[in-house]
């Protein structure tokens, strides 16, 4: 009776081992911890929670930098944070002595945010920088932590007029 | 790379993210369902006049198929993670029930249902052949030879009951490329509920076409006579299909023209300009009216058979760019332009990277060199059934 569907039979039972493998490599394969909260694994936050954090923040920055706060305070940078420009510092914050940063390529780092592109609002500074600096680094005239030239020069004013002038 | 942006867009906008692959994986699975659906005229709708590609639209249904997850594989990196999404499914995810609906469609419709109808054959080879190839088709007859007159018949009801399962199956496989387009809210070009429709539909045409344009090239290359009033069925089939589609695409259209709602006068404009070409050129006229009036002029005039063949090889051909022209407008214009409605940006297509043109054309090729393997391991031609059936004496019993 069942001769003629041996072969469907036989079929039957490749697709019935082919399930259970993929049902054992599942469990095999599937961390305990998934679906604990939600759908990802478990163990996964605590994991992430003890790795060490790459940035200092600009609160431990600041701290010791403090002339370099003062500059930034002035200028339109004011609320750029360090390590937006710097990377992430946590290793120089945990051992200043022998960690050093490096000092970022202005040419790079300014045409990051400052390269000229039309889906940016038409208020931000933007420049073309082939054009308008040709290949030489940013800050041959602009101090990066206070960028807008004429501050400067306002400022070096103000330091030099006779005392009793506008402070 | 400067890209060439007219206008405001957003910073996210101004490159595309969904390349020329994304714009392959709708096409070939198109090609996969539309095959398939004319595998299952002859087996569910027993229209016997396209018998002869019958086991040929299988086999190309397979060949597509085992390469559709390709470009999406390439595009998103990290092989390795797919399976993934058999292991820890999201149900709140349609890409990620999309591999369910592929796996089924892979294992449970196109492997069984060629495996059943071949099943004579593999059984005839496993005796007829030697060497590795014998072991080939040993394996696929999972030990058994019983090829007598009742279980032959058996598998032919199974069959057509895994057609019949089939056919939805293939409508879901490419309606949810369309539902993947047509539910992303936030862009006005793919967002309507008529997308997956549209989707089908035009995966029947291109299906057909390409099944047919293989059929009329395989048998020329074979040095065999061509079955025309196969052709001219499939051809009619094809004509009808295609006004469906295009109807669907009119009227689709003309809801938007209607309804002009905020995003109308850039999409407007960007068919206007961006798509001109790609659309309105290659899509609708090289692609659409061109084909259907060719094929509406074989349907009223009495045409030679010779200018037959040649008319339904120029329409096919003409088709498939068309539906692929399709799908390119479809996958890069919903990212030409503006969410801001205010600006436009470009398409920058690379060569030699990993979702560049020749990587493209590769994968445009891998089904071809599949099929062929396919071909030879399992030849669909109707002659071929004849000779091996009279090759060789039926085997009974079990090995």
């Amino acid at each position: 009776m069942f001769k003629d569907i041996e072969h469907l039979i036989r079929l039957a039972v490749v697709i019935a081992i082919l399930l259970a493998v993929f049902v054992l490599l599942r469990a095999a394969v599937v961390p305990k911890s998934f679906g604990e909260y939600g759908h990802y694994r478990g163990t996964a936050i605590a994991e992430i929670a003890a790795r060490t954090p790459a940035f200092a923040g600009h609160d431990v920055c600041e701290a010791c930098h403090t002339d370099v706060v003062d500059q930034k305070r002035l200028g339109r940078h004011a609320n750029v944070p360090c390590e937006a420009c710097h990377g992430a510092q946590g290793k120089h914050a945990d051992d200043p002595s022998s960690v050093k940063p490096q000092l970022p390529d202005t040419a790079v780092i300014c045409a990051r945010c400052h390269e000229a592109n039309s889906a940016k609002p038409k208020g931000f500074p933007q420049v073309v920088s082939a054009d308008h600096s040709g290949g030489l680094a940013c800050n041959t005239c602009h101090k990066p932590h206070r960028p807008k030239i004429e501050d400067e020069k306002e400022t070096k004013a103000a330091n030099t007029k006779p005392a009793g002038g506008k402070k | 790379m400067q890209i060439p942006v007219e206008g405001f867009m957003y910073p996210n906008e101004v490159e595309l993210q969904w390349s020329v692959l994304i714009v392959l994986y709708p096409f070939i699975t198109g090609l996969v369902a539309g095959a398939f659906i004319l595998a299952s005229l002859e087996r569910v709708f027993r229209v016997e006049a396209v018998k002869p590609t019958y086991r040929l639209a299988l086999l190309t249904a397979l060949a597509f198929l085992l390469v559709a997850p390709l470009p999406l594989q390439l595009h998103l990196g990290h092989p390795e993670r797919s399976l993934e999404m058999y292991l820890t499914p999201h149900r709140s995810s349609a890409m990620a029930m999309f591999g369910f609906v592929y796996l089924w469609y892979l294992m449970a419709v196109l492997l069984l249902e060629i495996w059943l109808d071949y099943r004579r054959d593999i059984v005839l080879k496993s005796q007829s052949t030697s060497g590795v190839v014998r072991l080939i088709y040993r394996l696929l007859t999972f030990g058994s030879s019983n090829i007598s007159e009742r279980s032959l018949r058996i598998d032919d009801r199974v069959g057509y009951f895994i057609t019949l399962i089939g056919i939805p199956s293939a409508f879901l496989l490419h309606g949810y490329v369309g539902f993947i387009f047509g539910s992303i809210k936030a862009n006005p070009w793919w967002s309507t509920p008529l997308m997956p429709i549209v989707f089908i539909f035009s995966a029947m045409v291109s299906g057909i076409a390409a099944v047919m344009l293989l059929y009329m090239l395989s048998t020329r290359l074979r040095g065999k006579p061509l079955d025309i009033r196969c052709v001219d069925k499939i051809a009619q089939y094809l004509m009808y299909t295609f006004i469906i589609d295009f109807s669907l695409e009119m009227l689709d259209l003309i809801q938007r023209i209607y309804e002009a709602d905020e995003s109308f006068r850039s999409l407007d404009f960007m068919v206007h300009t961006r798509l001109w070409k790609s659309q309105v050129i290659v899509q609708i006229l090289l692609g659409t009216v061109t084909p259907i009036a060719l094929l509406g002029l074989t349907q009223i005039l009495k045409l030679s058979e010779i200018a037959r063949k040649r008319i339904y090889a120029l329409a096919g051909s003409l088709t498939v760019v068309g539906i692929f022209a399709m799908r390119w407008n479809v996958v890069i214009g919903g990212q030409l332009f503006s969410k801001s409605f205010l600006g436009y940006t470009t398409y920058k297509m690379s060569f030699a990277t990993r979702e560049g043109l020749l990587t493209a054309i590769v994968l445009m090729l891998l089904p071809f060199a599949i099929l062929w393997v396919l071909v030879k391991l399992l030849p669909p031609w109707p002659d071929a059934r004849a000779i091996s059936a009279s090759g060789t004496a039926p085997a009974h019993g079990t090995s």
